[in-house]
């Protein structure tokens, strides 16, 4: 979906200082959206502030943001994977089927994390080795993956992971904090040095800005791009052991609706939706602001499905203010 | 004859006439003539919701809020029949059609407005008015016997043979065939999609055609909402849940180019009629219903993989030589 842009690029006489850029940017924005929320919410509830409860609260998130920060390398990219939510089914179906065939943990984990790599590989392989849209190539696998779970699961349920296995979704590595949210530091800073410090992640940066170009430059654009792939693909699988450790069962429906929520927070988090730019500090911060704002409104009895709508329109209000507000400053240099 | 096989709605008629023949060898009754129609019929809400994607994603945009739209619509339309049974039920389907006209413009204004994607807006306007069903219903049910006997009736009234619904979908296709082929809006359609910056130098509001789209679009999915609310006579906040996907299917199995410009009425609706005969062929062939998901999305990927091949085709060189050297 090519995007038109009629409008001249203004190019500043001087550079911002870097104070003065990191004050302005989208991140620091963030940061303060972030404390604001929080600290409303200690004020509507006097729960909030309980150092546990604040540890039941990144569960919230954490599963979430853990696909987010290989979608936000996607959506760099310039592409785009619908089918994250299905892929968590087909990789929970898969190891519930490893249950019922006598696996112990260590091989549900690699049943999961493989089912993931393999859904991943799947959408690579459409996408980079025929050359297919992304969008309609994962809302294609969005319906087969969770298709398949439907043909395997139909309206039955698996249950009777072994105890052991609790721990993914349920254990603490130290006092309030959870095993969940030690992965998702530890992601974080991963996918931190991976897009900023590393080739790989000019690449990325590379390819988002301008396809044509980076391959005339020598990024393999292809493989890159297949790469991508399989580590959502894997990030989907390691939030789907962690959903259903947590859970303690499948149902083909689990996690329906989530790749909505992933793509949410990539943009929330400053990740342009057309490519080329976004950072991992900005989704990290993005996925602090949506676990505390549906944690807030779940203390305050506000039901699902509202929160949703919520969601809805913090998608297109953080995109439509910095348009809105560009674009008024720009009336008010001419 | 390979100029005719290259022509998309021929090879689907194929398809589709292939995939009869299929069924036909595990089940003869279905291709009597009666449940042909009743198979057209069930399909008839699918064909408008498709006619009005189909003119979104040839302008390079996609609706992914139709189903939620309907949704909304046809709580709107169950409510005012509930409340108020005694309103006529064409000013009901007036009102909804409006209503899913101005919800289609809203994604239109975000779209030409603000230049936000198209895929970012009608996700969050999918959650929106998802969310807006609950609001206005409370998360009740409206259920049969609150909706009133005409409101139930229409859709299934016969008319010169067949259902109203099935007569609707034609008169839905009729129109947007005259609108496409016919008037200016249909043709900027075309150009919007094939090259917006040649559209702007020919004097045509890309973003404004967009708008369009989008109303077409949010108008036909407020009848839809109607229609489905009636047909199965319920109405509750889940109602068409995915069936976005359905409908982009459908239009992407009938060639519409998910890169805008290339797309057909015929297309659109042979789309749908590939994804209703499997639909309605899976129970009477012993497949489980639960298969259905994944055959929809097989059949995604494999037609835009054919579409692909196909665009591909018809690109030229135009410096042959130069580029030989």
């Amino acid at each position: 979906m090519a995007e038109l842009n009629l409008s001249p690029r203004i190019i500043p006489d001087r550079l911002q200082s870097r104070g003065n850029r990191a004050l302005k940017s989208w991140e620091s924005l963030l940061l303060v959206v972030a404390i604001a929320i929080f600290a409303i919410n200690s004020f509507a509830s006097p729960y909030f502030l309980d150092p546990w409860n604040l540890s039941d609260a990144t569960f919230n998130f954490t599963e979430k943001a853990l696909i987010a920060f290989a979608m936000a390398l996607v959506i760099i990219s310039g592409e785009i994977d619908l089918s994250v939510a299905s892929i968590i089914a087909l990789s929970s179906t898969a190891m519930g089927l490893a249950v019922t065939m006598g696996a112990d943990t260590p091989m549900l984990v690699v049943v999961g994390l493989g089912t993931g790599l393999l859904c991943g590989a799947v959408n690579g392989l459409l996408i980079t080795g025929l050359g297919l849209p992304s969008i309609v190539v994962t809302i294609g696998t969005m319906s087969l993956f969770r298709g398949l779970s439907f043909i395997i699961l139909g309206d039955q349920a698996y249950t009777g992971y072994p105890a052991s296995f609790a721990y993914f979704g349920q254990g603490y590595v130290w006092w309030v904090f959870s095993f969940e949210f030690a992965l998702f530091v530890l992601f974080a800073i991963i996918y931190s040095v991976l897009l900023h410090k590393t080739n790989f992640g000019r690449a990325v940066y590379a390819i988002g800005n301008n396809q044509t170009a980076a391959l005339f430059s020598g990024v393999r654009v292809g493989r890159v791009k297949f790469i991508l792939f399989l580590l959502t693909g894997l990030m989907a699988g390691i939030a789907s052991i962690c959903l259903t450790s947590r859970l303690g069962s499948t149902r083909p429906s689990i996690a329906l609706g989530v790749e909505l929520e992933v793509v949410t927070m990539v943009v929330l988090g400053g990740v342009s939706i057309l490519g080329g730019s976004g950072t991992i500090p900005g989704v990290v911060l993005a996925a602090f602001i949506m676990g505390m704002v549906t944690f807030g409104f779940g203390l305050l009895n506000v039901p699902g499905i509202v929160m949703s709508i919520f969601i809805g329109v913090l998608l297109i209000s953080v995109i439509a203010l910095p348009i809105l507000w560009s674009r008024a400053r720009r009336r008010r240099a001419h | 004859m390979a100029k005719l096989l290259k022509n998309r709605e021929i090879l689907l008629v194929i398809a589709i006439a292939a995939l009869l023949v299929a069924i036909t060898l595990r089940f003869p009754g279905f291709v009597a003539p009666a449940n042909l129609a009743r198979v057209y019929n069930d399909t008839s809400i699918l064909i408008i919701l498709a006619l009005g994607q189909m003119a979104v994603i040839l302008t390079r945009c996609i609706d992914l809020s139709m189903a939620a739209n309907l949704a909304l619509c046809g709580m709107v339309a169950a409510m005012i029949n509930a409340a108020f049974p005694g309103i006529p039920i064409p000013l009901i389907i007036l009102v909804v059609v409006a209503l899913g006209a101005l919800l289609g413009s809203i994604n239109g204004l975000l779209v030409w407005k603000l230049e936000i994607p198209p895929i970012v807006v009608t996700l969050g306007t999918l959650t929106i008015f998802r969310g807006t069903i609950f609001l206005l219903s409370k998360g009740a049910w409206i259920n049969a016997h609150q909706m009133s006997d005409a409101f139930k009736a229409l859709p299934r009234t016969s008319l010169i043979g067949f259902p109203v619904l099935s007569w609707l979908s034609v008169l839905a296709i009729a129109a947007v065939y005259i609108l496409m082929t016919r008037t200016p809006v249909g043709r900027a359609f075309f150009a919007v999609g094939g090259n917006p910056h040649a559209a702007v130098y020919t004097g045509i509001d890309v973003g404004r055609t967009r708008f369009f789209a989008y109303c077409l679009s949010g108008g036909l999915a407020g009848l839809a909402g109607y229609l489905w609310v009636s047909r199965y006579a319920v109405a509750y906040v889940d109602i068409a849940a995915g069936f976005e996907l359905d409908i982009i299917a459908a239009c992407v199995i009938g060639g519409i180019s998910i890169a805008g410009g290339i797309g057909s009425v015929g297309g659109a609706v042979l789309g749908s009629l590939f994804l209703g005969v499997i639909k309605n062929a899976l129970p009477v062939i012993n497949i489980s219903p639960f298969a259905q998901l994944a055959i929809s999305g097989t059949v995604i990927i494999i037609a835009v993989a054919v579409n692909a091949r196909t665009e591909k085709r018809k690109g030229r060189v135009i410096l042959k030589k130069a580029e030989a050297v």
